[in-house]
Parts: C-alpha cells; sequence; structure tokens
C-alpha cells in the first residue's frame, strides 16, 4: 500500500510538467489549429529564465576574508548579500520563486513575437509544413541556448525552506514509510494552482468565454465582429507563459540543459495525443495518468516480469490508444480522427 | 499543381546524367575540396536515404519522423552478420535491408491506421521507443552506448579465422572497403545509390506511383472509388523502410560498427530537412539535399575562431573582433543552429526546396528568352 502510494506520489510531479505542456499545446492547437513541435523550447526557455535570474542576483565581487587570519584570503560575497545583509541572502535563496515574476512577461513577449512574427503565416499552410517550421525554430532555440549556456546541465537549489523532504505518510496517518521531497510537492502544487487559473481564466472570463466560442465556431464569432485573431494570438503568449512556468519550476527538479525542451516535448506530444487532441481537460488527466504510470513501469518488481517496460510504457500506452480510440480518452468526436 | 513532361528517353537521359555525376564525384569534386572516399560515401549514403524516404513523403504525402529507427535496424543486422557469418558485405547488406522491411512492415502496420499529424506522432514515439530500448534492455544486442563493433576474435562461421590482433575489415569478394585509398567503398556506395534511384524512378513513373500520388493528392477520393488505399501506403513504407536499411547497412559496411544514436530522432529531422531542401517528390532533389548538407556540415564543421579569424584578416581589427564571436556561433559545433535556420527558411520561403528555386530561375529566364 504504501509502496503504490509513493509511486503515485513520484508520478504526480512529473504528470505535473507533462499536464502543463500538453495543456499549452492543446490550448494552441485547439485556437490555432497549430502543431507546434516548439513548445518544448519554450519548457525550456523558462527553466533557463530561472537561471540567468540567478546568475544576475549572484553577481558578486571579491572581498577580504576576516576569517582566515595568517594569510591574505578573498572570497566572494554576491552584491545583493553585501548590500541587503540577510534579506539580499534570503532573495538569492528565493531565487527559483522569484524568477516567476520576471518569467511571466518575458514568456508573454517570446509567445506573442513567435505567434505574431512566425506561426501566423503557417495557419494556412498544411500541417506537415507547421511541423516543419516549429521543429527548425526548436533546433534553433535549443542551439542558442547551448551557445550562451553551454552543454551542461546548470543544477538550481530550491529555496532552503524546501530542500530535504517531507514525512508525508504521518501527514495520512499511514506509517512514516512514505517520505518524499518537499519541492516535488511544490511543483505539484503549483501545478495544479496554474491549470486550475487557466480553466477558471477561460470559464469565467469574458475572454475566456469567447476563447471557447472561436474554439467551438470561429466563423460565426468572427461575423459577430469580434476580432478572434487578436484574442488567440494572445491565447498563444498565455500557453507560452504555462511552459515556461512549467519549465521554471522545474529546475530544482531537473537540472536545466539545454535538451531538456526536445526530451519533454516528445512526450507531451504523446501525452497530447492519449488526452485527445483539442480536449483541455483530457490533456491535464493523460499527463498525470502517464506520468503515474510511467513511475509503477519504473519499480523494481515490475521491471524484473517485464524489463525495459520502464523506458517504452508511455510509448504502448499511445499506440494502444491511437489504435483503439483514436480520438484519445477525451477527444471530440471528429476532431483529427482520420 | 504544374506536372512535369518526361519520356521514357528523358529518363533515360536523367539517370544517365545521374550515373555520371555520381561516378565522377572524385573528379567534379576536386575543386570543392570534398573529393576524399569517406565523405563521398556519405553523400552517396545519405542520398540513398533521402531517396528513399522521398518514395514515402513526396509521394505519399505521409511525413514520418522515425525513419533513423530502419538506419539503426540495418546497421545492427548487418554487423551481427559480420560478427557470426562474414565480412563479405553482399550477404550482410541482404540481410539488414530484410530485417529492415520486416521491421518496416510491423511499424507501417501500426503507424499507417492513422494518417496527418497522427502518423508523424506515432512514428516518431515508435522511433523513440526503439532508441530507448538499444539503450537499454537490448543493450546485450546493440551493445548500449559503447555500440556494436566487430572484433578479429568473432567467430564467423563462412569466413577462416583471422589472425590473433588482425584488423578486421569489410570486403566485397575480396575487395577490401579501404582499397584504393577508399575508391573502392564509395564506388560501391555509388553503384548501390544509382540503382536505387534507377528503382525510385520506375516506381515513380509505375502505375503504382500514380497510385501513391492519388494517396496524397486526395486519399478519400481513393477510397470512395472503392479502392483499399492501405496496402498501397503499406507499401510506400516498407519500400522507404528498406532503403533506409540499406543506407543503414552501407553506414555499417563502410565503417564497421553501430550505435544506437544513428537512430536518434535528429537523425529522422536531418532527412526530412535533407528532402525539403532538395525538394520533396523530385527525383533528383533528395539526392542533391542530401550532398548540400553532408557538404555544408562538413565545412562549417571544420570552421572554428582562429579560421574565422585569418579569414577576416582584411577587416580592421576593431571589426574582426566583432564579427568573429557572432559567426562563430554558426558555425563547428554550432553547424546544427545554421542546419535548423537552413531547415526554417527554406520551409518559409522556398518549400519546393532547390528543385522549384532552379524552376523559377529557369521559367524567369526563358520568359526573357521569348519577349
Amino acid at each position: 500500500m504504501d509502496a503504490i502510494l509513493l509511486q503515485i506520489l513520484n508520478g504526480l510531479d512529473k504528470g505535473g510538467a507533462y499536464a502543463l505542456i500538453a495543456l499549452g499545446l492543446t490550448l494552441i492547437f485547439g485556437t490555432l489549429g497549430v502543431v507546434n513541435f516548439a513548445h518544448g523550447a519554450l519548457f525550456m526557455l523558462g527553466a533557463f529564465v530561472a537561471v540567468s535570474v540567478r546568475e544576475v542576483l549572484t553577481i558578486s565581487t571579491k572581498v577580504k576574508d576576516e576569517s582566515v587570519t595568517f594569510f591574505e584570503a578573498f572570497k566572494e560575497i554576491p552584491y545583493l548579500e553585501l548590500w541587503l545583509g540577510d534579506t539580499g541572502r534570503a532573495i538569492i535563496d528565493w531565487s527559483v520563486p522569484i524568477s516567476i515574476l520576471i518569467a511571466i512577461p518575458i514568456m508573454l513577449l517570446i509567445g506573442l513575437v513567435m505567434e505574431r512574427g512566425l506561426i501566423r503565416h503557417f495557419y494556412r499552410r498544411p500541417h506537415a509544413d507547421q511541423i516543419l517550421v516549429t521543429f527548425g525554430l526548436a533546433i534553433v532555440v535549443q542551439e542558442i541556448i547551448k551557445a550562451i549556456y553551454g552543454a551542461n546541465p546548470i543544477p538550481q537549489p530550491a529555496p532552503e525552506m524546501f530542500e530535504g523532504t517531507a514525512n508525508v505518510g504521518a501527514l495520512f496517518g499511514l506509517g512514516d514509510n512514505i517520505v518524499y521531497p518537499k519541492w516535488r510537492l511544490v511543483y505539484l502544487g503549483f501545478a495544479a494552482v496554474v491549470i486550475a487559473s487557466v480553466f477558471a481564466f477561460l470559464q469565467f472570463t469574458t475572454f475566456g468565454m469567447v476563447v471557447r466560442a472561436g474554439m467551438a465556431d470561429r466563423q460565426t464569432v468572427q461575423l459577430l465582429g469580434i476580432n478572434i485573431t487578436k484574442r488567440f494570438s494572445i491565447v498563444f503568449g498565455l500557453a507560452a507563459v504555462v511552459a515556461g512556468l512549467a519549465g521554471l519550476m522545474y529546475t530544482p527538479i531537473l537540472s536545466p540543459n539545454y535538451h531538456m525542451g526536445m526530451d519533454f516535448l516528445v512526450l507531451s506530444f504523446v501525452v497530447v495525443v492519449v488526452g485527445g487532441m483539442g480536449s483541455l481537460p483530457g490533456a491535464v488527466a493523460a499527463g498525470f495518468l502517464l506520468g503515474i504510470l510511467q513511475s509503477f513501469a519504473s519499480m523494481n518488481e515490475v521491471k524484473q516480469i517485464i524489463p525495459g517496460i520502464d523506458q517504452v510504457i508511455i510509448y504502448l500506452v499511445a499506440m494502444i490508444v491511437l489504435l483503439v480510440r483514436p480520438r484519445g480518452l477525451m477527444g471530440r468526436k471528429g476532431v483529427m480522427e482520420d | 499543381m504544374q506536372i512535369d513532361k518526361f519520356t521514357p528517353k528523358s529518363d533515360m537521359m536523367m539517370l544517365l546524367g545521374f550515373a555520371a555525376a555520381v561516378l565522377l564525384m572524385p573528379l567534379w569534386l576536386q575543386p570543392f575540396g570534398a573529393a576524399y572516399p569517406d565523405l563521398m560515401q556519405r553523400f552517396a549514403i545519405f542520398g540513398l536515404f533521402a531517396i528513399g524516404f522521398n518514395i514515402l513523403f513526396g509521394q505519399t504525402g505521409y511525413l514520418s519522423f522515425g525513419h533513423a529507427a530502419f538506419i539503426g535496424v540495418g546497421s545492427y543486422t548487418t554487423v551481427w552478420i559480420f560478427k557470426l557469418f562474414t565480412l563479405n558485405i553482399l550477404p550482410a547488406m541482404v540481410a539488414g535491408v530484410v530485417m529492415s522491411g520486416i521491421f518496416a512492415l510491423i511499424i507501417g502496420f501500426i503507424c499507417l491506421r492513422r494518417t496527418g499529424i497522427y502518423f508523424s506522432i506515432l512514428t516518431l514515439a515508435l522511433a523513440q521507443m526503439s532508441y530507448n530500448l538499444a539503450y537499454s534492455v537490448l543493450t546485450p544486442i546493440t551493445m548500449g552506448e559503447t555500440g556494436l563493433q566487430v572484433e578479429a576474435s568473432d567467430p564467423r562461421a563462412w569466413d577462416a579465422p583471422l589472425a590473433e590482433g588482425a584488423v578486421p575489415r569489410t570486403n566485397l569478394f575480396g575487395i577490401e572497403m579501404t582499397d584504393f585509398g577508399g575508391l573502392a567503398g564509395f564506388y560501391i556506395c555509388a553503384a548501390i545509390l544509382i540503382v536505387g534511384f534507377y528503382i525510385a524512378l520506375r516506381i515513380t513513373r509505375s502505375p503504382f506511383g500514380s497510385m501513391l500520388r492519388g494517396l496524397k493528392t486526395n486519399q478519400n477520393r481513393m477510397s470512395y472509388t472503392g479502392l483499399n488505399t492501405r496496402p498501397y501506403a503499406l507499401a510506400a513504407f516498407v519500400i522507404s523502410g528498406m532503403y533506409a536499411g540499406l543506407a543503414g547497412s552501407l553506414m555499417a559496411a563502410m565503417d564497421p560498427l553501430a550505435g544506437a544514436e544513428r537512430m536518434q530522432w535528429t537523425a529522422s529531422g536531418e532527412v526530412v530537412l535533407m528532402t525539403i531542401l532538395g525538394g520533396v517528390g523530385t527525383l533528383i532533389g533528395p539526392f542533391l539535399g542530401a550532398v548540400a548538407i553532408k557538404y555544408f556540415e562538413n565545412i562549417f564543421s571544420a570552421i572554428d575562431g582562429a579560421v574565422l579569424t585569418s579569414a577576416l584578416d582584411f577587416l580592421p581589427d576593431f571589426l574582426v573582433s566583432g564579427i568573429v564571436p557572432v559567426l562563430s556561433l554558426f558555425v563547428g559545433k554550432g553547424w546544427h543552429l545554421t542546419l535548423g535556420l537552413i531547415f526554417m527558411l527554406v520551409v518559409i520561403f522556398l518549400p519546393g526546396g532547390i528543385m522549384e528555386g532552379y524552376r523559377r530561375i529557369k521559367a524567369r529566364f526563358s520568359k526573357q528568352g521569348e519577349e
């Protein structure tokens, strides 16, 4: 029982990342009808916003180390710490959450520029062209990041408060066997909040209502005199923000590297396909479901029965779903059926 | 849509021209500094890969993102034949093509249940799965990250045992691939490439080929006429998978080792790019695209900061120090950045690739001539 609960928890945080990326992919596909192969790159860009913010915050100067008395020693101290003392240290410690504030406008801008500058010209082109151009864009972004930040992963620490593990089992009165890294719990909560706010935004605001109407019947909405194109490009920006934040908060779990975007993208596509192209709840549900399935498949007991299952489980599920129920778990009837 | 005029005679001329161009590569590539066997082999191998890919993508319109998996299957099979039976490349390549054909049949059977973007994602997923498996569970067969290599001590059933410490070299009935300074290997690749091109030409011109183009134009209408379209698509998929397997086999024959990195999705992306850059659906285009990309890859990867600085010597110093860091982003290890940019530019501005560019220029000149 404990082991099962632990695996579910393990799957949930990765599932959260899948769900967030898949949510953005689905939003873009549902509104603009574009298959965005560069969405993984947005995820990665978010992670590197966190890296840059931390780099800026920790710009340091050399200061004489007073604790060493018998020779002249210097140590590096960030300016922030010099100027603000403990507050500065706290700001640096919290760099990952703080960079959210900076990431939102940056990702929104990147999303809008990408949509207005490139994707817009591809609405009328075949899906194959959309795939190819965004695929090219993904390579370009990935290589630029590699040129700037190098090929090695750059570890990002979580705030000290969230380091270490939490005893989740005791919380539910299930004994002390279920311990879980605190930051992953934070990530899970964060993913839930972001997903909830995206749904609330679409469900309870006028803007969201228009967008939903546009997704259902674009032409009619346009005939009513609403500039749906403009709103859809904002939705693209929103999807970029969601992907970016997903990547940013994931940095303490997985040190950012230039190919993390592509690694997640392939899986997120599978998630979208399983959930149903164009279905937002489907994307979220499939994201968590596949995350949990993957973590169950990596249990040693399972691996002993079917070796290598952890590597292929997601793809197997996707194939079975596509063959048995091509529109996905929650896909609308008739969307990309053939 | 513009339909090219062709006759059996013009086809024959094209084939002869193609064969002459390929066979004379060691001569006319000399001024470009690309006339060494290793690179020319790569031209031929990737040309073959792209020509085969085009039979699927160019003719039927199915965009596969997983063709690198067949390269892997071809390579691994070939190296295993080298290890277990003989160092003669002929049986090894036959086995490689047959195995990749079987593999393509299985994958195609699953993936072709869907079309459009679903097909692309399915092939991507399956190829990625094969890649992951090659790195993990199949390590006894693939040797994982080390890659599969041919050793002198391998038990070869049909060959006389090699002396201790001898380097195992692949051969074709006694002619080693490295003979004549590597030209033997190149001419074997070239011969196979020309045969492959001829087969692709015949497929394109056959009733089967027009069936495939019918699939691309309007599959529904094909179905309405009472035709079962899937066997045609599957046949095209298997044929192009076999081409890819043959290319993988040749890679292993020229350099007897196989590694899983050949199966990565970036490799699948590369062949898509070659085909697009050259011209989707044209016969020569994919080969041109493959040559262009492999050529520039070779040139660009070799350039580094020092080379750039000396090349820009004639400029004032402050300009050089400004330009070199920017340019060096695109060369050397940054070659992939250039590749991605080319990819985007071609898709945006010239979806028909080199061949369309050529046609546009030709049309402009012939119009001027008439006026």
